[in-house]
């Protein structure tokens, strides 16, 4: 019992932070049919500028708002200066113009930064809490209260203000929704920026668990994908679901089969997804038209 | 799409380049870098086929590169194989995963194909970094020396002609099958496979056809880069490497064998010549990727072709 609470609560801290991800690819997604590779930059950016802030003796709230600022700078710097201009092009294209964009922003990040792996301290220390025989570090609480915090803030934006109606026509339509005087293209704008500073609050909340280097964003971002994927993609309660189920299969499977292999259950779950259910699991079937 | 005229013209200036090369760079390491080029545009070309021909698209082909290099890394190592049986069997291995895995991943499209394929490709890379008692694991594995009857293939002078000859064989066989009634039918489904399969294409079978080739294309690539190497790590098969083959295609100009070959040579050679500034070499990578997806989409192979159409008929 207390192994499987213990693992149970690894597998929902990792798994926010997948469906963290996964939020942002979704909602990249939904205003844009862009799938953002460079999603995973993101949360890295969020960890390493915190830390190296931190480092040079910045206080921890102050240096991760600047983390944060600094991840929206990016991704909003991301869609006027590579998605906007590809316009237009295949999905193949623009898949590999995020692909770029992830490749050089990781890539800068090991010049400015360093090749190391960092550390955060724990928000609210390293004493953990005993429930039923099994351990939960505090940070882990943090993690899973953020990410519910930033999911719930999400939908009440997207369904009671005004802004969050023309992103959520944008989505449905986008030619109908400039029909209507809506700006798409700030829409556009706001998608990547909620969807870098989603990621980098992930970053941040997770680095005092799982370290982070300028690499980590790879990962991160596939398997968020994968989560977005295996909810269904569009979805962002879906996104969510994939997310959590995601890390909990992951935990479970590092625990009870393998934790060699820890980093292929993502993919092995998303290709037997798509092959019984190539819509996911929230997600609506679409419809081609010919 | 090739005629025979242009089919002979690519071909021939294909075997020129391979001859004059070694005239004006012949120095070793050049040598080196020149089959690094003709490997590299091996796997290119069968992933030219797949996203340039038929419209599909692979973020995990390194993974068949992959496949082919361990094979031949691990053939004479647990098993006392001959290096060039080892890699042979390596190359029908892909096809056979190709084969099982192609059927069910191509059905899906866009987004949903692109993220079967990566899944695939670092699954493979994965089993090369956790299976340390018989991969070698990240550090790598020794390939054995080629010998062939006797004679021992060394010498990057030796490896440069081998990997040429590979190159301009695989030219041949991909742009044969542009023109075959294959390459017609890949093309139709590409640009609507429900109007390709009206007219009687078989769409499924196709794809997987075609799939099945570039897997065979990465994993001849993949054992050849082993054998120049005499040295294999499981980087041969990752994530970055199979972006950097997409890249390939995608610069060189998709639809085009020939811009296959030149996205291959302008990918190897630009590190190359980066080494001494190492540091921003992933930098530069992702930035030319952004401005050549923005600047110049067709790539450059159909975006010299038609400036230099549209300056015939000026």
């Amino acid at each position: 019992m207390a192994e499987f609470l213990q693992l149970l609560f690894a597998g929902l801290t990792i798994g926010a932070v997948y469906a963290l991800v996964a939020l942002g690819f979704t909602l990249i997604f939904q205003a844009s049919e862009v799938i953002n590779f460079a999603q995973g930059e993101f949360v890295m950016l969020g960890g390493m500028v915190t830390v190296f802030a931190y480092k040079a003796g910045v206080p921890l709230p102050l240096a991760a708002l600047f983390a944060v600022a600094l991840a929206v700078v990016v991704g909003v710097a991301l869609q006027r200066l590579a998605i906007e201009p590809a316009k237009g092009a295949s999905v193949v294209a623009i898949i590999i113009v995020t692909i770029g964009a992830s490749i050089l922003i990781r890539g800068i990040a090991q010049i400015v930064f360093d090749k190391q792996f960092h550390a955060l301290p724990a928000f609210s220390g390293d004493e953990p809490i005993r429930l039923l025989g099994a351990a939960i570090l505090p940070q882990s609480l943090w993690v899973l209260f953020g990410a519910a915090v930033i999911v719930l803030g999400l939908r009440l934006f997207m369904e009671r203000t005004l802004f969050g109606a023309a992103v959520r026509a944008t989505a449905a339509n986008r030619l109908a929704a400039e029909l209507v005087g809506i700006d798409t293209r700030r829409v556009l704008a706001f998608a990547f920026a909620v969807s870098a500073a989603i990621g980098a609050i992930g970053g941040i909340l997770v680095t005092p668990i799982t370290l982070t280097s300028y690499a980590v964003g790879t990962l991160l971002a596939l398997k968020g994908f994968a989560a977005a994927m295996l909810g269904g993609i569009g979805s962002p309660v879906g996104a969510v679901l994939g997310g959590l189920l995601l890390g909990l299969l992951e935990s479970f499977a590092a625990g009870w089969i393998s934790s060699t292999y820890k980093d292929a259950v993502a993919f092995i779950v998303i290709l037997l997804v798509l092959f019984v259910l190539p819509q996911g699991l929230f997600g609506r079937r679409a419809i081609e038209r010919v | 799409m090739t005629g025979p005229r242009s089919k002979l013209i690519l071909l021939s200036s294909l075997l020129a380049v391979l001859v004059v090369v070694p005239l004006l760079f012949p120095s070793a390491f050049h040598l080196r870098v020149a089959a690094l080029v003709w490997i590299n545009a091996i796997a290119a070309l069968g992933l030219a086929l797949v996203m340039g021909l038929a419209g599909q698209v692979s973020l995990g082909h390194a993974g068949f590169m992959g496949i082919g290099a361990y094979a031949t890394a691990l053939g004479p190592r647990h098993f006392g194989l001959d290096p060039l049986l080892s890699m042979a069997l390596g190359v029908i291995g892909a096809a056979v995963l190709a084969l099982l895995v192609g059927r069910p991943i191509l059905r899906l499209k866009g987004h949903y194909l692109a993220v079967a394929t990566l899944g695939l490709g670092i699954l493979v890379h994965l089993v090369l970094v956790s299976e340390v008692a018989i991969t070698g694991g990240p550090d790598g594995i020794q390939v054995p020396r080629l010998v062939v009857a006797g004679w021992r293939v060394v010498g990057p002078e030796v490896w440069y002609w081998i990997t040429g000859v590979c190159l301009i064989l695989a030219t041949w066989i991909a742009l044969n099958l542009e023109d075959s009634s294959t390459g017609r039918a890949l093309r139709a489904l590409h640009d609507s496979e429900i109007a390709a399969s009206v007219v009687g294409v078989d769409v499924a079978r196709h794809k997987l056809l075609v799939f099945v080739l570039a897997a065979v294309y990465a994993a001849i690539a993949g054992g050849l880069l082993a054998l120049l190497n005499r040295f294999v790590t499981p980087d041969v098969a990752s994530f970055l490497r199979s972006i950097e083959l997409v890249t390939m295609v995608v610069i060189g100009g998709m639809g085009s064998m020939m811009g296959a070959i030149v996205g291959a040579a302008l990918l190897t050679v630009l590190p190359q010549a980066l080494t001494f500034f190492h540091e921003y070499e992933h930098a530069v990578l992702g930035l030319l990727i952004i401005l050549f997806m923005v600047f110049l989409r067709q790539g450059i192979v159909p975006g010299l072709l038609s400036l230099f159409a549209r300056w015939r008929s000026a």
